[in-house]
């Protein structure tokens, strides 16, 4: 549905994609996971032909997206990073602007955004501006879906946004991949890999890895050990100095130990940490998440280049 | 590290927008040395309590004290002995480093020789000695985040603001970030920090959750999972505030 092969894209100096390539599915969740200033902004900019590529060559749905860039625009919904939708006019008003734009009603495409419309419908008459992060979130995926698109694409839709809220709108995600729309969205919270059907994790314009999220956790090819202490900080601090270590990391009230494959058992690590003076530790092997494998895949890029 | 003394007392501070009650009725304290974790779902007057800590709005009513001074009648006072620092608004862009530090040091009124010194002992400890005539825009963001919080403490402040300091951020600069948090904290900085990262919350010596303008939880991490019955702070922010 979404075809991407060798995109590249600089800014002077700047590689914002460093000749990229990915393919996505009719009717997948995929996920493009990485930091600001990854280049995921980019990509989504060149899919939506708002940004011309220097090289490389993109189709949406078969139409390519410099040639075609009328008729992808006509089939593709787009939530921008930045809110995008008019303040000054009203939630309504807003809704039908873009129906109107795209040639159709809200009546007409209704049932695609009734679950998601009906939780802003009573400030109906609110101007934009003055809707709550939440809201607005939910009347710019509305108005990217009235005309109906094949694909969507949304621009860190949960950035910024608590934790509550972006529960409620990867439901809502999900259910309109229920509904057979493709949509490519980005995020740079790990947690929400999980959510999605398949991921790229990207950074510094390179896709470091592709894979559904299963797959992606279980590639991690070194040992992870999960290391409880009263000391956080301090344990870490010391960790560091532990022969043949690659990395240590805090995950919460544990931290993650990252050593090499068969390198170490865990009464070795319980021992040098006790021997060092930590007591009430406990060191046991834990399987990786998605941000274990794109700290690992960071760290190695890091080394190569 | 941490104390109980407190460095930040608020006691039934409200504040309306019309008939909108932002704040409701909110009495917390917080203590030198802690990282005190400000969180809840957006909307729930989280910004609006900060503006008042910092001195920047006037609340309608209530017994607040930041640093020992009353936030009705001594904002300036406030805003030299706090330092700021958020997501959205840090550095200068068209400034070079070393511009951004003279100007923060000129606007906390920080003595010449006082700011080299600790410019130079700064910019080692972070790595970026050799940038410091690079412009702030053409930095990486985990850098310039890094660089905004280490100037928001350039003069010394006894309490630190942050607000979503590390979203965006690539996860190994977002615990580099935590480390700075823990150097400053070590020297007796007061740390109040929101965040949406709830494995950050982890962090904080105490944590406080608000929804509806109202605090609805304060404890450590340990006792709100305990209490809500909860594996992480993520499920209890979920229990609170859904």
């Amino acid at each position: 549905m979404i075809e991407v092969i060798d995109i590249h894209k600089q800014y002077g100096d700047v590689v914002a994609l460093n000749k990229v390539s990915l393919s996505v599915k009719k009717g997948e969740l995929f996920g493009l996971i990485g930091p600001d200033g990854a280049g995921k902004t980019s990509l989504m900019r060149i899919l939506m032909s708002l940004l011309l590529p220097d090289s490389g060559s993109a189709t949406m749905n078969g139409l390519d997206v410099v040639k075609d860039y009328k008729k992808v625009r006509l089939t593709t919904g787009y939530m921008p990073g930045r809110f995008s939708l008019y303040p000054d006019l009203t939630v309504e008003e807003n809704l039908k602007f873009f129906a109107t734009v795209f040639g159709t009603t809200i009546q007409e495409n209704y049932y695609l955004i009734k679950d998601i419309y009906q939780q802003i419908e009573p400030f109906k008459t609110r101007r934009a501006g003055k809707l709550s992060g939440g809201m607005k979130q939910k009347l710019a995926l509305s108005c990217a879906l009235i005309h109906k698109p094949e694909i969507l694409i949304l621009d860190e839709p949960t950035t910024g946004v608590d934790a509550v809220s972006r529960k409620e709108f990867w439901e809502m995600l999900k259910r309109l991949k229920d509904m057979g729309i493709t949509i490519l969205v980005s995020t740079p919270y790990m947690d929400e890999a999980s959510l999605c059907d398949r991921i790229a994790l990207v950074q510094q314009g390179n896709l470091m890895s592709v894979a559904t999220p299963l797959a992606m956790e279980n590639s991690f090819a070194e040992d992870l050990w999960q290391i409880r202490t009263r000391k956080i900080y301090n344990t870490s601090k010391l960790l560091e100095k532990l022969p043949k270590i690659i990395s240590v990391n805090s995950f919460g009230q544990v931290l993650h130990l990252v050593t090499p494959k068969g390198f170490y058992q865990s009464d070795k690590i319980h021992e040098f940490l006790s021997q060092n003076g930590e007591i009430e530790i406990s060191v046991e092997p834990a399987k990786a998440t998605i941000e274990d494998v794109f700290i690992l895949l960071m760290n190695d890029h890091k080394a190569k280049s | 590290m941490k104390t109980n003394e407190p460095v930040i007392t608020v006691k039934n501070m409200v504040k309306k927008f019309g008939n909108f009650i932002a704040n409701d009725n909110l009495s917390f304290e917080v203590y030198k040395g802690e990282i005190f974790g400000f969180l809840g779902a957006n909307g729930a007057g989280k910004t609006t309590a900060i503006r008042i800590l910092c001195g920047l709005s006037t609340p309608t009513s209530g017994k607040m004290t930041v640093a020992g001074y009353d936030v009705f009648k001594q904002t300036e006072k406030i805003k030299q002995n706090i330092g700021y620092m958020s997501q959205k608004f840090s550095l200068y862009e068209d400034l070079t480093v070393y511009e951004n530090i003279r100007f923060y040091g000129g606007v906390y009124g920080m003595k010449i020789a006082e700011r080299k010194a600790r410019t130079t002992e700064m910019l080692d400890r972070l790595g970026l000695t050799a940038y410091e005539n690079r412009k702030i825009g053409d930095l990486p963001l985990g850098w310039k985040q890094k660089l905004a919080f280490s100037i928001a403490i350039l003069h010394n402040p006894k309490i630190v603001f942050l607000d979503e300091p590390t979203g965006g951020v690539d996860p190994i600069t977002r615990r580099q970030f935590w480390n700075l948090i823990y150097e400053a904290v070590e020297k007796g900085i007061t740390v109040f920090v929101t965040t949406h990262y709830m494995d950050e919350a982890e962090y904080c010596d105490r944590v406080s959750i608000m929804a509806d303008g109202k605090i609805v939880a304060l404890d450590t991490p340990e006792r709100l999972k305990e209490q809500y019955n909860a594996a992480n702070m993520d499920e209890v922010f979920l229990k609170i505030a859904r």
